[in-house]
């Protein structure tokens, strides 16, 4: 189904059951632990052998020589696999680093060799006996260094520009010019990346954890050097991935070679330690950013450039691509500037781009509000636009970000708020409020699916898309169940599989609207399907309550099915409304701060996120889902960072341990308010994402609340206590 | 993990001579470091001696009005009991600042004092420390150093304790009671249990090869307003980027002892003389001498103002 023009009327409006609060409907599975997990799955084929990945333990250099002798003469062991004797491999466009290095090193813990033995601990223990002479070279693992010889942006990613910043910036009455700094960050998903891998003959089956279904079964094909489709990919439960999980990572490439090499099975998880430095991670930033506006608070100048480093032939973390786009001003200047670093590979962690961009660029709004002395809602509202900026010709498809940020000041009770920092005390705590907008972009990317209707009446949808914790299980089976006319206990979904058509998959928010889109566009196949059938125009046939109606005849959904089944595949495919229009999402949030007025440590009293997200399909998944964005925006404001060793060039606290995200005694009260609101441009189901929206400026609105309560503007994350210490009042 | 032997010992006597009896042995409590610490090969004994079934669970009243914890008694029912939470509210409280529910629920007395550091250089066993290692280097000298020690530090280590409960029972001047391989039986003063790294940092406590630990003793209660502030990056679970804990009697006088800045933990009883005259000269005292790094400075004034904020609270 080719969508290009905007949305009308469709069966998915009768909202029966899209759009209605829908418990997920494999709760039962994971509230039971019966959900398969891929570590787990002992029941899909026996003998399986355990692998044990050893990484790097250089950042940059080769390996002279290994000698893995006494690992293979090791109690158990199977077979130990390097890149001297994995045989030819190739490496996919989407890794930045060869999964398994060799003789040259990329980065610390890139993989260099995978034990099998009959079990982990005797894999564990025989990988702790291979010995590997390195040499060293030199390599750049300081982005404040690195960032000296970077001055322009790389030839693959040009500025974007609007009138004349320079000028209009030094002309301006009131500047801000500001650097923001933003630290790497892990994705620190619950689930290791894990897979097992089987061979029969040269047919490779890999029940793993991913977020991206054909990506994994593409790229698995080309490094191994066979064709995709004798590779099959399962992945039907994914234990959280937040980007970390949307390429191809080592777990599933050393199964496969383990698997390969010893003739068996060969299960393989990356141990905590090697999550941090083997797989991705989210880029440090360094961001300057400058405002020129009129003493009425109108901006007359923006400007946005951000540092970030990645290894040769990686990319930048687009830190500014928000600020081509959240508010107005004649002058613009946004752009990349990306150095070397010999740092493990960067790449998209949960809203990449803006969740980064929006902790500078939502505190430097702060700041310029409070330098025009005016509210920093109102100085929002003063500078939003309904067109892209910079091409006036393109509005927003839907653009409610002043509502949401009136809506949040009233209920969050924003005029109780001092202007003037350090105001409110309470008891030992510095209280304060801050506020930030919110803002991701909605992406629209083809999706296909399959569904299947049987003579009890029964509906299968069946598409390769991933419910990474999200809900799509629920959210596919709400579309399925609508469109059908039946109810959610007629409907199985079946996912994550590379047998079925290729959806979406799981990241950039696309995921929900997408991959229901998609179902959708099966389902309307479905529905001609079954009233040619019966016989019925397909044009006026109204189905409902399992009953197919056309004028006054009606039958049951099931009769059309009859014994063979019915089943029907599209896939949702996208026009140029994507051109035309501006497609995003907007909210606001609004967050209270205490912090200790002895010791600076900092608790978030309260938080209220207001989202205009197009329609909302299930409130409670998408309730879920803002609230764990806004937690993860708690890690980000205030104990996420990936300590980089400049000297051995390494992520140095890469445990749980070490890398601290929120625990529950860190998160309040949490509300989560979504604006009615329907996006016809957006697809037949009128609906966005909603799953990185809710982390987007939350970081921020937690610094700008840390300067209301204690007046110390904090420009680099974490803001840990450290770095308010000498701002906080005579303890006494 | 390397392969190892595994028995029950059912004396403490015979725990340490069987300790005595096989290199490199080791008594295994609550497991809940020990085993972190074998998966990753920082600790490889061939033996190990399961000291949970030596009935030295239980916690007695002692002639002298104090009280004998048993080294198998789990922090949980330790910060529980209600003598403790009565008369050693310290203690109380620092247990329960620890860890989480599930790991106290495992942690035993003598192993909380024993726990190792938690420096992530030690942890990663590709890289130096002399700790790990002797000899190797110390990775975080000029490295990732924001948790470590500002006082008492050396060249060779800089590493920290992480222990909340040792804290409290420091400044209780509690006694480890043990027992020797040749069954000769001694009582160490906590304040001489914990050293400094010096230039042997892999050396961590006065305990011989062998020697168990079977009890801790509380003197009788000193009364006063005990307090624990443990402060931390986030809300629970973590260890102490600085913590303070206090013993204040209504004329001001009292005691002090300090986690997270050091090799051990720290007190300096010359230093509580200063106490009437406040949470400044008090901090002055404990942490004279100090060597921070540039990355955790930010102690020196943490504690000044922890303390501060502790003694006031104390004050009511
Ligand atoms: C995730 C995590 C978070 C934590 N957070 C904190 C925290 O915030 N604050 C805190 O204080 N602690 C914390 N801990 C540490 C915890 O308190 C210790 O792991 C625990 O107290 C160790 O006790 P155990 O009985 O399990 O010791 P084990 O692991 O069994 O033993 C530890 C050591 O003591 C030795 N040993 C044990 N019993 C005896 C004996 N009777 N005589 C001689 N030697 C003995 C063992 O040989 C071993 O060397 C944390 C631990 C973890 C894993
Ligand atoms: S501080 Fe101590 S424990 Fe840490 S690396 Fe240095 S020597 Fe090892």
């Amino acid at each position: 189904m080719k969508f290009d023009t905007p949305a009308t009327t469709n069966p998915i409006d009768r909202l029966k059951v899209v759009g209605r609060p829908t418990s997920r409907i494999d709760g039962p599975l994971k509230t039971t632990g019966t959900a398969p997990y891929a570590y787990e799955r002992h029941d899909v084929v026996a003998n399986q052998a355990y692998g044990y990945a050893v990484g790097s333990t250089i950042a940059k250099g080769r390996i002279a020589s290994m000698d893995v002798k006494a690992a293979e003469a090791a109690p158990g062991v199977l077979a130990v696999v390097t890149a001297g004797n994995a045989g030819p491999l190739a490496k996919a466009d989407r890794n930045i680093a060869t999964l398994l290095g060799g003789p040259q090193i990329e980065h610390y813990h890139q993989a260099i060799a995978l034990v099998v033995a009959e079990s982990f601990e005797q894999a564990r223990a025989a990988a702790a006996l291979i010995r590997v002479d390195y040499t060293r070279a030199d390599g750049a693992f300081d982005l404040e260094r690195a960032r000296e010889g970077v001055t322009g942006p790389s030839k693959d990613d040009p500025d974007s520009t609007l009138g004349d910043f320079a000028g209009a910036f030094a002309a301006a009455p009131i500047q801000l010019d500001a650097t923001y700094r933003t630290p790497d960050q892990s994705h620190a998903m619950m689930e290791p990346h894990a897979t097992i891998a089987a061979w029969r003959g040269d047919q490779l089956t890999v029940w793993t954890s991913n977020q991206m279904i054909d990506w994994a079964t593409t790229d698995l094909a080309k490094t191994l050097g066979i064709p995709k489709e004798k590779v099959h990919v399962v992945s039907p439960f994914v234990g959280g991935g937040f980007g970390g999980k949307l390429f191809l990572r080592a777990d599933t490439l050393l199964a496969a070679l383990g698997a390969r090499a010893t003739g068996r099975p060969v299960k393989v998880a990356l141990p905590r330690p090697l999550i941090m430095n083997n797989t991705t991670h989210r880029p440090a930033t360094i961001q300057r950013i400058r405002i020129g506006a009129t003493p009425d608070g109108r901006i007359t100048a923006i400007g946005h450039e951000s540092w970030s480093g990645n290894l040769p032939d990686g990319k930048p973390e687009n830190a500014v691509d928000q600020t081509r786009l959240l508010y107005a001003a004649p002058n613009r200047l946004t752009g990349t500037r990306l150095a070397v670093l010999d740092l493990p590979e960067g790449n998209a962690m949960r809203a990449p781009g803006e969740a980064p961009g929006l902790m500078a660029l939502e505190i430097a709004m702060d700041e310029m509000a409070e330098k025009l002395g005016l509210d920093p809602v109102e100085f929002r509202i003063r500078n939003d636009t309904q067109v892209d900026p910079e091409k006036p010709d393109r509005p927003f498809s839907q653009r409610q970000l002043v509502e949401c940020l009136r809506l949040g000041a009233e209920r969050f009770g924003w005029s109780r708020r001092s202007a003037q920092p350090a105001r409110n005390r309470d008891g030992r705590w510095l209280v304060g409020t801050g506020v930030a907008a919110a803002f991701r972009n909605n992406l629209l990317t083809p999706s296909a699916a399959r569904v299947r209707l049987d003579k009890h009446g029964m509906v299968a949808v069946e598409t390769d898309m991933t419910d990474i914790g999200t809900g799509s299980y629920t959210i596919l089976a709400q579309t399925a169940a609508e469109m059908m006319g039946v109810g959610l206990d007629k409907v199985v979904v079946r996912l994550g599989d590379s047998k079925f058509p290729v959806s979406a998959g799981s990241g950039g928010q696309w995921g929900a609207n997408n991959s229901t889109a998609g179902v959708y566009a099966a389902c309307v196949k479905l529905r001609e399907a079954v009233a040619q059938k019966l016989g019925f125009n397909s044009a006026d046939a109204v189905f409902s309550d399992g009953v197919v109606r056309s004028g006054n005849r009606s039958a049951p959904l099931a009769q059309a099915a009859g014994d063979p089944g019915l089943a029907a595949e599209d896939a949702i495919e996208y026009g140029d409304l994507g051109k035309r229009y501006q497609q995003s999402t907007f909210g606001a949030h609004f967050v209270e701060v205490g912090v200790d007025a002895a010791t600076a440590e900092i608790r978030v009293r309260r938080m209220l996120a207001v989202c205009a997200a197009g329609r909302i399909l299930n409130p409670l998944s998408a309730r879920s889902q803002v609230i764990g964005a806004m937690t993860m925006g708690v890690g980000a404001a205030l104990m996420e960072e990936l300590a980089v060793d400049t000297r051995a060039g390494f992520f140095v606290n890469h445990d749980l341990a070490g890398y601290e995200v929120p625990v529950h005694a860190d998160i309040p009260h949490q509300e989560v308010i979504f604006l009615d609101e329907t996006d016809p441009i957006s697809s037949p189901m009128k609906a966005k994402g909603v799953g990185e929206l809710g982390l987007c400026g939350v970081g921020a609105a937690i610094a700008n609340a840390i300067h209301n309560a204690t007046g110390a503007r904090v420009r680099d994350y974490p803001i840990t206590l450290d770095k308010l210490l000498d701002r906080m009042p005579e303890v006494g | 993990m390397r392969p190892f032997t595994y028995e029950r010992a059912r004396s403490p006597a015979e725990a340490a001579a069987a300790a005595a009896r096989s290199q490199g042995a080791k008594f295994i409590a609550g497991g809940t470091n020990l085993l972190d610490l074998m998966k990753l090969e920082i600790e490889a004994p061939p033996h190990l001696i399961d000291v949970n079934g030596l009935a030295l669970d239980t916690i007695e009243a002692t002639p002298d009005g104090g009280l004998r914890i048993g080294a198998l008694v789990r922090n949980t029912d330790l910060a529980a009991d209600g003598r403790v939470r009565r008369d050693y509210g310290l203690l109380s409280r620092a247990l329960l600042a620890g860890a989480s529910g599930q790991l106290r629920n495992k942690a035993t007395t003598a192993g909380n004092l024993l726990q190792r550091t938690r420096c992530p250089y030690f942890y990663d066993t590709a890289q130096p420390c002399n700790k790990r290692q002797p000899g190797s280097g110390c990775g975080a000298i000029g490295g990732f150093s924001r948790q470590h020690a500002v006082v008492g530090g050396s060249e060779a280590c800089i590493a920290t304790h992480p222990s909340d409960m040792a804290v409290a029972m420091r400044a209780l001047d509690a006694t480890v009671e043990t027992v020797k391989p040749d069954g000769a039986t001694r009582s160490i003063p906590i304040a001489d249990f914990h050293r400094l790294p010096g230039d042997t940092p892999h050396i961590e406590t006065a305990l011989a090869p062998g020697e168990l630990i079977v009890a801790v003793t509380l003197p009788k209660p000193v009364g006063g307003v005990q307090l624990y502030r443990k402060v931390r990056d986030r809300a629970s679970y973590a260890f102490a980027l600085v913590s303070v804990g206090a013993i204040v009697q209504p004329d001001g006088s009292g005691r002090v002892a300090l986690g997270g800045v050091a090799h051990k933990p720290w007190r300096i009883e010359a230093a509580e003389a200063e106490m009437p005259r406040g949470a400044k000269a008090v901090a002055a005292q404990l942490l004279a001498g100090a060597n921070p790094t540039p990355a955790n400075a930010f102690k020196l004034p943490l504690v000044e103002r922890t303390l501060g904020a502790v003694l006031a609270e104390a004050k009511g």
